[in-house]
């Protein structure tokens, strides 16, 4: 799967990073990074990440 | 005779409904879920509402929620709200007098607004809780416009720092002493305060509302010390009131929400549960206390542990507690992020973990020695931290703990 975060939208709740730590996480210099890519393994936890985003900025693009 | 799927019958179109439906059907039969909703709209996103949605004309379409596929399967009936239920007939009845069978019940009506119990013009008040609402208060909330917000929590303060925003005079009148008292108590409710002074809103605290005055609108407000302001616009935002009445008659325990245990499930006969705000239900990562709670991701929360509690139910299985909440919760007042976890209002004792209370600050809530909640103002990237000192202590004071979303 491949996802994508607005950036414009992300206001750092942070709560994709607790429903998902293998695919968001935060960077030393505390921005968000995430797996772009994703494997299917993980299809529920960017799935529980994308329903917990309070501003909505995450979507699963393919 | 062929067996059918149990009929799982979903009133209310909300963020928790949308959720609960979700998790069920992408475990069982989506065909057999069929979600009520009284409002005309799909599941749509509340929190904008009050914010960046009030600041341009609101539309159901810019602030609809996300919906997984899965839950396109399911039946859904919006605009057409549920007045009563019997649950010994496992029935349910419709405004337009339809009458809908259940086997599963799952309450998601949520709360509409309180209202100040004054006479007075009804012209010119206004509450925010619908979509329909923000498109009616939206285009009142003109520069220079004269607005008196009624009440501080999360809605009155929000909504005072758009009303600024948008280039109104904004006065807040509220009983508390601070904003924002309720949850995060007198000092952060006055660093609180204090960002919404610099930007021109003059706070009544400790007052209430003695009159509403004007003929068709509202023109003025008296306070109960006497003060007199000058009102365009008035916004109610003192708290909420649970939509239990349609449940009412059953015997369900409906004093404040719909009582449930700690799976969600409501009463003892037919299976009946409740999410989201109209849920008042013990959070075992706390106490045994039943409580009401109104965040946007307790919504999400309680509908996604609801729906494991259903399924096990439809197994034959004991429902269990398989994760614990720990409530995370926020608000947006011009630049500043206030954030929070755990639940500061169950605290005693505060004390300053870093910052300062005008600057950026992260404040503990203690019960005894253990840390029951973070409140952070501008820190969002230290909130993860202080959400795992939560968790800490909560094991340290002898809790066994498995919270949703892990221990980090």
């Amino acid at each position: 799967m491949r996802i994508d975060v607005n950036r414009d939208l992300c206001a750092d709740h942070g709560q994709c990073v607790l429903a998902a730590a293998e695919v968001f996480r935060w960077a030393a210099d505390g921005t968000l990074e995430f797996e772009a890519t994703p494997s299917e393994d993980v299809r529920d936890g960017v799935e529980l990440a994308i329903d917990s985003c309070p501003v909505q900025a995450i979507r699963v693009v393919a | 005779m062929s067996a059918r799927s149990p009929r799982v019958v979903v009133v209310g179109a909300s963020l928790s409904g949308l959720r609960f439906a979700e998790a069920l059907a992408a475990e069982s039969d989506p065909g057999s879920i069929l979600v009520l909703g009284e409002e005309p709209h799909v599941p749509y996103n509340r929190p904008p509402l009050s914010k960046g949605a009030l600041t341009k004309p609101p539309s159901p379409d810019a602030v609809a929620l996300p919906r997984r596929s899965v839950v396109d399967g399911a039946g859904w009936r919006l605009g057409e709200p549920v007045v009563a239920a019997d649950l010994a007939q496992r029935q349910l009845r419709l405004r337009d007098g339809d009458v809908v069978s259940f086997d599963v019940l799952v309450a998601a009506t949520g709360v509409r607004p309180r209202r100040l119990p004054l006479p007075g013009p009804a012209g010119g008040r206004f509450v925010l809780r619908t979509v329909a609402d923000a498109a009616a208060l939206h285009p009142e909330l003109r520069p220079g416009a004269r607005v008196v917000v009624v009440g501080a929590g999360f809605l009155g303060c929000e909504v005072a720092a758009t009303a600024v925003k948008l280039g109104c005079r904004v006065d807040v009148v509220a009983i508390d002493e601070e904003p924002m008292f309720r949850p995060f108590g007198a000092e952060v409710g006055a660093a609180i305060r204090r960002r919404h002074e610099v930007r021109g809103v003059r706070f009544h605290l400790g007052r209430g509302v003695a009159a509403f005055h004007g003929m068709d609108r509202v023109r003025g407000v008296s306070l109960d010390d006497g003060t007199e302001l000058d009102a365009d616009v008035v916004i109610e935002a003192v708290g909420s009131l649970p939509n239990t009445e349609w449940l009412a008659g059953n015997g369900l325990d409906l004093s404040d929400g719909v009582l449930t245990d700690a799976c969600f499930r409501a009463g003892f006969s037919a299976p009946v549960y409740a999410v989201g705000d109209v849920a008042r239900f013990p959070n075992p990562f706390f106490d045994e206390v039943p409580r009401r709670i109104e965040h946007w991701n307790l919504a999400i929360d309680t509908g996604r542990a609801a729906a494991r509690s259903v399924l096990a139910e439809l197994r034959g299985a004991q429902a269990t507690v398989e994760q614990q909440i720990v409530p995370y919760f926020w608000s947006d007042q011009y630049e500043l992020k206030i954030q929070a976890y755990g639940a500061p209002g169950l605290g005693t004792r505060t004390e300053l973990l870093e910052g300062a209370l005008d600057d950026r600050c992260a404040v503990g809530y203690y019960a005894g020695r253990r840390l029951v909640g973070v409140a952070l103002l501008g820190l969002p990237r230290a909130a993860m931290t202080y959400r795992g000192r939560i968790v800490e202590s909560a094991a340290a004071d002898g809790w066994a703990v498995t919270p949703a979303g892990g221990t980090r």
